[in-house]
């Protein structure tokens, strides 16, 4: 398993284009990805779950990857933390 | 009638109501397996054509109203919601017309009772999916049209995205709704269609009844109903200089800022975040003279850390696509406390501990902030400027600090810009008064008028009873502004201002005959100062 750690930058936190963006990003590998703030945990294939928890800007996430191409999804995410900050 | 003004404009019309669309429970039981698997089959093929009309509806409509069907696409697919109308349907044996109804109501009521006001919008959202469901499974007629003729201004309770876009949009003059706020969908569309909207007007909107005759306004958020002929007038010519001003904005975008006699001078935005930055592309800002950084330390309960603020600059230093952008230092005292920090409360914060004094004494947080601002200047052209200097001292240790900060990151092999030019804000009078001394070590000087004003004048700017001494234009102040620029010229170093003065119309002649050649305002005020100066 890997786990990764994001900071959200937008100052409105996670809005539903980017939450819609991260959903179809990992139901391309067949890794399960988890997204954890604080003790909450959701499978990252729900846009509504991912709402659900009001994640707000400047707070942080954990990702946790698992599965045969987690390595290759866990670094799709890092160029997707990296490259979308522009959409935030 | 008051809401919140969300997006601007002026609109001179008639009501129409798009009133909320209700339904009930069935309350029909599934008598059987068979049953159950017949409804859970038409909850499927209504899921898929209603993706299928939003395809069609997409390829029709700019990218960025497409993006916010992207959402509706991706929640009809949403496991969560799924799995909750699948389960009402095989378990509590209800139809799927109700089993989408109450799967509805029970994300929209979550939804609602967030307390973030963006979230809260995202109601809508599950409305607009359940309703476009609900309406192939009861074969409800979809869509709702406006009556014949133009000029409708839509008021509604709240609106979904289908019924903003689904409007026909030249015949629609604004949107007035009862809930919501700036990031609902109609404030959203408004803007993208420069059309007036006003939110949150409350239940006064109510007396509204269709047909009556309205002026709306999209910045002061009123709304007034059936109104005389004069204020109709009043509101026409308001209206008038709104397109004007649109139109005039339009064509001074991409204009170059030069004198008649060809003096080229540079216009830049005040930011405080990477959102201000495109606001300040749209006024046609050619970079950014003030990037405030206090917003990365104010309403948190720790300091930020370096790669934090790395992420935040570069994120302002990417959007800038190459103009230079000044990022000043941290800028805080004890009227803006940080409780981490255990800052004192202070008898004269702006005469205390705060800025500048701050850093050099808490190196640790200057080296954090100075590492991350060189680390992100290689993703653009970023100056790094300090405010509050009083003395050449001051600047010497802060440019110590500076150097500690790149050798730190030369040795563990970090990647960050070596050209970056390090300038001083000027706002005591003691550094304008040896700006020669100042100009010998800074790479740039950026003006402050605002504190430069009140500490030569001795003048509270906070102080409304002494407002009227706080005179930008008393000779001492302006005799100190010259200095500064005559000195920045002799020395050959840029020299900005970063003041309110630099966007006050009736000071631009005069700066621009001073030599000032950089002028930093909110971005608003760019095209006005822009007009000016073209004409000069």
């Amino acid at each position: 398993m890997i786990t990764k750690e994001y900071l959200i930058l937008a100052p409105e936190g996670m809005h539903a284009r980017p939450a819609t963006a991260m959903v179809k990003l990992a139901k391309q590998f067949q890794t399960v990805v988890q997204l954890k703030k604080g003790e909450k945990k959701i499978k990252l294939n729900s846009l509504l779950n991912i709402l659900s928890l009001g994640i707000k800007g400047g707070e942080a996430v954990v990702l946790e990857f698992e599965g045969a191409d987690e390595a290759a999804a866990a670094g799709a995410f890092d160029t997707f933390f990296a490259n979308n900050l522009k959409d935030w | 009638m008051t809401g919140i003004g969300v997006s601007s404009g002026i609109a001179i019309g008639r009501a129409f109501w798009l009133r909320p669309r209700t339904a009930r429970v069935s309350g029909i039981v599934l008598a059987d397996a068979a049953t159950v698997e017949a409804e859970k089959g038409k909850y499927r093929a209504a899921v898929s054509s209603s993706m299928a009309e939003l395809e069609v509806m997409m390829t029709k409509r700019r990218s960025d109203e497409a993006s916010i069907l992207e959402v509706q696409v991706e929640l009809l697919q949403d496991p969560a919601w799924e799995e909750e109308v699948l389960r009402r349907i095989g378990e509590e044996l209800m139809p799927a017309r109700d089993a989408v109804l109450l799967t509805m109501e029970q994300f929209a009521g979550m939804f609602e009772n967030m307390d973030d006001d963006y979230l809260r919008a995202r109601a809508a959202d599950v409305k607009d999916m359940g309703w476009r469901l609900f309406q192939r499974l009861a074969g409800f007629p979809a869509g709702r049209q406006l009556p014949d003729g133009e000029g409708w201004i839509v008021l509604a309770e709240d609106l979904s995205p289908s019924d903003t876009m689904g409007l026909d949009g030249s015949r629609v003059a604004g949107f007035v709704t009862q809930a919501g706020g700036k990031t609902s969908h109609a404030a959203i569309v408004a803007r993208i269609r420069s059309l007036p909207a006003v939110a949150g007007v409350g239940k006064a909107l109510a007396s509204i009844v269709d047909g009556d005759d309205l002026v709306m306004d999209g910045e002061a958020g009123t709304v007034l109903v059936n109104p005389s002929a004069t204020l109709v007038a009043q509101y026409r010519r308001k209206q008038e200089k709104h397109w004007q001003r649109q139109e005039q904005l339009r064509s001074l975008k991409d204009r170059e800022a030069v004198t008649r006699e060809g003096t080229r001078v540079h216009l830049q935005a005040n930011i405080a975040t990477a959102e201000d930055m495109e606001q300040a592309l749209d006024f046609g800002a050619e970079g950014v003279g003030l990037l405030r950084t206090e917003l990365l330390f104010i309403n948190r309960d720790s300091l930020p850390t370096e790669e934090e603020q790395f992420l935040f600059y570069k994120n302002v230093l990417l959007r800038s696509a190459g103009r230079p952008v000044t990022i000043r230092t941290l800028d805080i005292g004890g009227d803006k406390p940080l409780p981490y920090l255990g800052l004192p409360r202070e008898e004269n914060p702006f005469l205390g501990y705060r800025a500048i004094r701050i850093c050099l004494d808490r190196t640790d947080l200057f080296l954090t902030q100075i590492r991350a601002i060189l680390r992100a200047s290689v993703f653009g052209s970023a100056r790094m400027m300090f405010p509050m200097i009083s003395s050449v001292e001051e600047l010497r240790a802060a440019k110590a600090v500076v150097a500690e900060a790149r050798s730190g990151l030369a040795a563990e092999g970090v990647a960050f810009s070596t050209g970056i030019p390090v300038g001083v804000m000027i706002e005591i009078p003691s550094a304008a008064l040896t700006a020669d001394l100042l100009a010998k070590e800074a790479d740039f000087f950026s003006i402050g008028t605002n504190d430069l004003c009140q500490y030569t004048l001795a003048v509270d700017r906070m102080n409304e009873k002494i407002a009227s001494l706080y005179d930008p234009f008393h000779p001492a102040v302006l005799r100190l502004i010259r200095m500064v620029i005559e000195e920045g010229g002799r020395a050959g170093i840029p020299v900005g201002m970063c003041g309110e003065m630099a966007g006050d119309v009736r000071a631009t002649e005069l700066l621009v005959g001073m030599g000032l050649r950089e002028f930093s305002m909110v971005a608003p005020s760019i095209p006005a100062i822009k007009e000016i100066i073209i004409r000069l």
